[in-house]
């Protein structure tokens, strides 16, 4: 219960910093398949709350794609890091209202997948997705051809790079290749 | 004879002894594992078997208020094994596919569905009371207890009859899922407004190969155009209800037409035609969504619960 009183205004601070800290601790871990990413950069962590009485801490989790199959291990992580950092009642909750989206990647996030070699999703590209009427042209996969905006390459820069497939090692990238400097390289494709 | 009581350490040694090469260095990896005493900076990650794999870990699973339990249960049951059946012939692709790039798109598709399945069958075992898991109703329930569409449960067939088949399941699933995101149960709401996302990427891939194969050479055409023959009497079961659904889903007979309009479009643009064949018999009325399957679906289970009933129990 927040007060007007100068005490009530000081442990509403405490709580705030105990949480900052909690959120640290949980927005460090790595992602289990990008690991040079954190659970911060992707969006996945959700929300951190601690209790003002017992000092419980919640870490809320959004999962990616319904069948990814790190979600127990981000989860797990979450709890190991946050008991190791001292705070001894963790619970790590799944958030699935609203869902992941693309758009949730921070633009550190966004920064290091390119310099660790992986396009990264158009910022907002993920807001047509699922509604309307599915493309019925077989258009070049090529960028800069279509309306899209063109994919660089994380290899070159050039923007002349061509969709291979679709579907790659995970479950949120595709596979591209680089038509200057003939790189392949993968990209998280907008969801 | 398993022992139900075995303890987890050796119920993994069983585990990987019943692997036919392995000795007892795999033991000792497997064993490791298991009792990696777990370290701050995630050395030792092993999440499975540690409570953190229920796919609706901390999630609020009270029931809304107005919603029967048992109607919620058995539909999530039915759309949640669509997707675990569709997910399982769409995986048989694996080591079959045209070409590496189309089997790994396949198997992508399926771990979507894989996905869906688990939060589907999740919610149904808490909805309806008995506590059942995931794996309690993947791999211990009979065929009959399956109330999967018949069209996820043909066999593949060629690649352009496993094409037709995605087309009609991704179309209808993706307009189903598009009304169950207003849903009044929270998690399928949540499970459906997710799916709305992924299954726009099969939608995409089964009508970018529709087209290929389609308006590509008269032979693949042919062949496209029989796929398309092939499935099409098992559409009709996709927008006939069933109770349950009439009582706590959405009423398949509204998918009919917009279904069956996206279906055209895509047909039209392949230069194809749309089937006009009548569609498959019924038992007396009944069929998938009442447990009553082809006899396809007996070997596919067969295939996918033989790991989990040998080792009744097993964790790892």
């Amino acid at each position: 219960m927040v007060t007007g009183t100068a005490a009530g205004a000081g442990v509403v601070a405490a709580v705030d910093t105990v949480r900052d800290q909690a959120w640290e601790v949980a927005a460090a871990v790595p992602d289990p398949e990008l690991p040079m990413l954190t659970l911060a950069d992707l969006g996945v962590l959700a929300d951190v709350e601690v209790d003002g009485g017992s000092g419980a801490v919640t870490a809320w989790l959004t999962p990616t794609y319904s069948g990814c199959p790190a979600v127990a291990e981000m989860a797990a992580d979450v709890d190991r890091r946050l008991r190791a950092a001292g705070y001894p009642d963790v619970r790590v909750r799944l958030r699935l209202d609203p869902p992941w989206s693309t758009d949730l990647i921070t633009a550190e996030g966004r920064r290091k997948l390119a310099a660790a070699g992986i396009a990264p999703p158009r910022p907002g590209g993920a807001a047509p997705a699922g509604r309307g009427p599915v493309p019925l042209t077989l258009g070049p996969a090529r960028t800069g051809t279509a309306t899209a905006a063109p994919v660089a390459c994380p290899h070159c820069g050039d923007a002349d790079t061509e969709e291979l497939s679709r579907f790659g090692s995970t479950a949120c990238k595709a596979l591209w290749r680089c038509r200057a400097c003939r790189e392949p390289f993968e990209r998280v494709k907008e969801i | 004879m398993h022992d139900h009581t075995t303890p987890a350490t050796s119920t993994t040694t069983q585990a990987a002894t019943s692997t036919a090469t392995s000795g007892t260095e795999d033991d000792h990896v497997y064993l490791s594992l298991a009792e990696a005493a777990p370290g701050p900076e995630g050395e030792g990650r092993w999440a499975y078997g540690t409570g953190f794999a229920d796919p609706l870990l901390g999630v609020d699973t009270a029931l809304p208020a107005g919603l029967d339990g048992a109607d919620l249960a058995a539909y999530c049951l039915m759309l949640g094994d669509d997707a675990l059946i569709l997910a399982q012939r769409l995986i048989e692709w694996c080591t079959r596919a045209p070409e590496l790039e189309e089997e790994v798109a396949l198997a992508n598709l399926g771990l979507d569905l894989l996905g869906q399945a688990r939060l589907l069958l999740t919610r149904a075992g808490q909805a309806d009371g008995t506590g059942r898991s995931e794996d309690d109703l993947a791999y211990w329930r009979e065929e009959h207890e399956f109330r999967n569409v018949r069209l996820v449960e043909t066999p593949n067939g060629d690649f352009a009859y496993s094409i037709a088949r995605l087309l009609l399941f991704a179309t209808t699933r993706g307009v189903l899922y598009e009304a169950l995101s207003a849903h009044p149960d929270p998690v399928l709401a949540a499970v459906a407004a997710r799916g709305v996302k992924e299954l726009a990427y099969h939608r995409e891939y089964a009508t970018a190969w529709t087209l290929r194969l389609g308006d590509g050479t008269p032979y693949s055409a042919e062949r496209m155009q029989a796929g398309l023959d092939a499935v099409w009497p098992l559409l009709e079961e996709l927008f006939t209800a069933h109770p349950v659904e009439r009582r706590v889903g959405v009423d398949p007979a509204e998918l009919r037409e917009p279904v069956l309009r996206a279906l055209g479009a895509v047909v039209a643009e392949a230069g194809l035609t749309v089937p006009d064949v009548p569609p498959l018999a019924t038992v007396l009325g009944r069929a998938g969504r009442d447990g009553v399957h082809t006899e396809a679906l007996g070997p596919l289970l067969a295939e996918l619960q033989v790991v989990a009933r040998a080792h009744p129990g097993a964790t790892w």
